[in-house]
């Protein structure tokens, strides 16, 4: 029915201490364009471990089922070829990269993915002005561009860069990690600001969180409830608040 | 998972082919024969129709290498080498008569042309054929040495003018005796090591650099050092010597091309500074590191030592090392004048088979003497790298400090690093500090470059570049550049 994100009977393992351990157990998900979903669901359930699998991450292991992201098999494509093709993921913690600078990894990363979309790279000149535009918009300081990626950065900082990153590169998927977790409102409103202002009708995200406060922000299309490795519940916006007062019991207790 | 390996044999098919600079000039040579013997010497210093107190240097150097092991500390493994079985002097044939860069050889124009190394000063002075994209560059005086011989110094007038001297030291014996006879051998003697006693006895050409009394040398000075001859050594001798209050940026590059035999480099270099005198002296070295089964490649085994012998006397070495098949190198500081500054960079990078042993010695006579040494060590593939390192105080270098700071990173998991640092201390007031830490690149690390869209080389470069940048930039600005692309280059086919 969609040719967007179409995930179907996903089963995904991981070796933990020398025994495969099974994380995902039949995920199915559609997500047609434009739309932005979230996905809650208590600890443990397989929120984090969908989006690095849908990411690329090699340590998880995808046992059976199928991901189509616009019309491609995902599964099939390197990390940077998911991302050259537009899916972005907001990492839950951010990665150190020392003596790395924040400016110079950012102009390399959209140019890698510029490249490989088959757009003009961006020159210096270039990058800085549509770095400047973007950190304006999203009311960050320069100062940030100068520092090491991520290093020493408070849990807020680390946020906000990677939402400079999604701004930056363009994504038409977005997979939010649970980057509201740890912010204060002020952050949370950049966070929301930023997936806003990305919205088209060709861009969707999906939204990992476990709170109802950011969905305020974003007025989801779906929500989707996960528990033990499936998609148990889906239902629209107010679902979220549902969550919000009742907690996942009776969700649980559905999908048990 | 097809995907995977097949990328990755992309990725090793690169790494194979990516030495760039291993073509072969073909040139009319004039070789000595084979083999060392007292004759050989009196060839070629017959042939650089010297003095007879070289000769005499030179003979005294050879007697003491014949008494003199191969040193075996290292932590290096190589067969045998036999030094009977190489030629000790090789020079492109040339017509007779003095070189303006007019009548160098085109051929070797186009070899360094080839390099990326202008020997044209017009082009360069003139500013104006800059390539787009480019931007334009500082004039940089090169002296060009393939296989024994330097074959053209360039902008030596304008050096003149400032009082400064640039020449092939072959040149400076004739030229300037009293200079090179004082100087030389006086930081590195004849019977020093193996060798440096081996390379003053068959030395054949290298750099002089003398910058007089308040002269800060107007332009970067630089050598180009090629090896271009099948089972030659090449054994060159640079003397560098700053007056007082004057100071000097000199660098160095190498290459040779791709050859399934080991050649020996074994170059001793000597700087000498004055009171207030700098040196700065960097080396990008790129000699052919051999293949990825460790075929071929350089044994590149160099003395380079630099006296502070003035008050406030400053000696800076950047190096990055990312070729040759062995590395043995120590790049050392002799803090002598009081106040007087010891600093070593390095970033040495081995990959596939390569080897590498270097590091330092910063031995504080003086008082007030300070040291600081950063090194940097990045091991690939089925590669060793080694940071060997000394320092000395003195008992009367009151007040000496030293600080010494060690890194080493691993990509995967069968390559060796290993830091050996020694730490003699005779003064109680002085302060000498340690620090190193051991570190392979995260898997989190990689895949977020990659999340990001960065190929894994790319994703590799940057970290890499990233954990040397306290390094790279104390190299000038456009070494720094062709460093970062290098160590890219290096490192190819090192992931997966």
């Amino acid at each position: 029915m969609s040719d967007f994100l179409n995930i179907s009977g996903l089963h995904a393992r991981i070796d933990a201490d020398g025994a495969p351990k099974e994380i995902l157990r039949g995920v199915d998900l559609v997500i047609p364009p434009g739309e932005v979903h979230a996905i809650m669901g208590p600890n443990g359930s397989g929120k984090s471990t969908l989006s690095y699998v849908l990411a690329g991450r090699e340590d998880y292991e995808v046992t059976s089922g199928a991901v189509s992201f616009k019309g491609q098999d995902l599964l099939a494509m390197e990390p940077e070829e998911r991302a050259a093709a537009g899916v972005f993921l907001a990492f839950q913690a951010p990665i150190e990269l020392p003596g790395v600078n924040n400016a110079n990894f950012l102009r390399t990363a959209v140019n890698a993915v510029r490249r490989a979309r088959g757009d003009a790279e961006l020159d210096a000149v270039g990058f800085l002005k549509t770095v400047r535009a973007a950190t304006k918009k999203l009311s960050m300081s320069d100062e940030m561009l100068k520092r090491n990626v991520n290093v020493g950065f408070s849990g807020g900082e680390k946020k906000r860069n990677e939402v400079l990153q999604m701004t930056m590169l363009q994504p038409s998927l977005a997979i939010l990690d649970e980057t509201d977790s740890g912010l204060d409102v002020d952050a949370l409103r950049i966070v929301a600001d930023g997936v806003n202002a990305l919205r088209s009708p060709t861009f969707s995200a999906l939204v990992i969180t476990h709170h109802q406060r950011l969905l305020d922000y974003l007025n989801p299309d779906r929500v989707h409830v996960m528990a033990r490795g499936r998609i148990v519940h889906s239902g629209g916006a107010e679902l979220a608040k549902e969550i919000d007062v009742q907690g996942y019991a009776s969700f649980l207790a559905e999908a048990a | 998972m097809p995907a995977v390996t097949e990328t990755r044999e992309q990725v090793e098919k690169l790494g194979q082919s990516s030495y760039k600079w291993g073509f072969e000039t073909d040139i009319e040579m004039d070789f000595a024969p084979k083999g060392l013997n007292e004759d050989t010497i009196r060839l070629i210093s017959s042939r650089k129709e010297e003095p007879q107190w070289l000769l005499d240097w030179r003979l005294a150097a050879f007697a003491a290498w014949q008494t003199m092991e191969e040193p075996n500390w290292a932590k290096v493994s190589h067969p045998p080498i036999d030094y009977q079985d190489a030629y000790y002097y090789a020079a492109p044939k040339k017509k007779a008569g003095p070189k303006s860069l007019d009548e160098v050889d085109p051929e070797l124009l186009r070899t360094y042309e080839k390099l990326g190394i202008p020997l044209h000063e017009q082009a360069l002075l003139a500013g104006v054929e800059v390539p787009e994209g480019e931007e334009a560059r500082m004039p940089i005086a090169v002296d060009a040495v393939f296989d024994s011989v330097s074959v053209a110094t360039t902008f030596r007038k304008t050096l003149a003018e400032a009082g400064v001297i640039f020449c092939p030291i072959s040149e400076a014996v004739r030229d300037y005796p009293d200079l090179v006879r004082q100087y030389l051998g006086s930081v590195v003697p004849v019977g020093d090591n193996f060798f440096a006693a081996l390379n003053s006895a068959v030395f054949t050409d290298g750099s002089f650099v003398y910058v007089p009394k308040g002269v800060r040398c107007p332009m970067e000075l630089s050598t180009y050092f090629r090896i271009n001859a099948r089972n030659t050594g090449q054994f060159e001798r640079t003397l560098i010597i700053v007056e007082d209050k004057a100071s000097v940026s000199y660098l160095e590059g190498c290459t040779a091309p791709m050859r399934d035999e080991n050649q020996l480099h074994a170059a001793v270099v000597e700087l000498v500074a004055m009171e207030d005198a700098s040196i700065k002296y960097s080396t990008v070295q790129n000699w052919y590191p051999g293949d990825e089964n460790g075929l071929g490649g350089i044994y590149n085994f160099v003395t380079k030592r630099g006296a502070c012998r003035g008050a406030r006397s400053k000696i800076s070495w950047t190096q990055v090392e990312t070729g040759s098949a062995i590395t043995w190198k120590y790049p050392s500081c002799i803090l002598q004048g009081e106040g007087a500054v010891g600093e070593f960079y390095s970033v040495a990078v081995t990959n596939n088979r390569q080897q590498a042993d270097t590091g330092t010695k910063m031995i504080h006579i003086g008082r007030n003497t300070r040291s600081t040494i950063i090194a940097k060590t990045i091991s690939a593939g089925h590669s060793d790298s080694t940071y060997r390192g000394l320092v000395r105080i003195l008992p009367k270098a009151s007040g000496a400090r030293n600080f010494t700071q060690c890194d080493s990173l691993l990509i995967g998991d069968k390559c060796g690093a290993h830091t050996v640092p020694y730490i003699e201390n005779r003064n109680m007031a002085a302060r000498v500090e340690h620090e190193a830490t051991t570190s392979k690149i995260s898997e989190d690390q990689m895949f977020y470059c990659r999340q990001r869209g960065l190929s894994e080389e790319d994703a590799v470069g940057l970290i890499v570049n990233g954990f040397c940048k306290d390094v790279l930039k104390e190299l000038p600005m456009e070494f720094a550049v062709e460093a970062q692309k290098l160590l890219q280059i290096s490192l190819e086919g090192s992931v997966g």
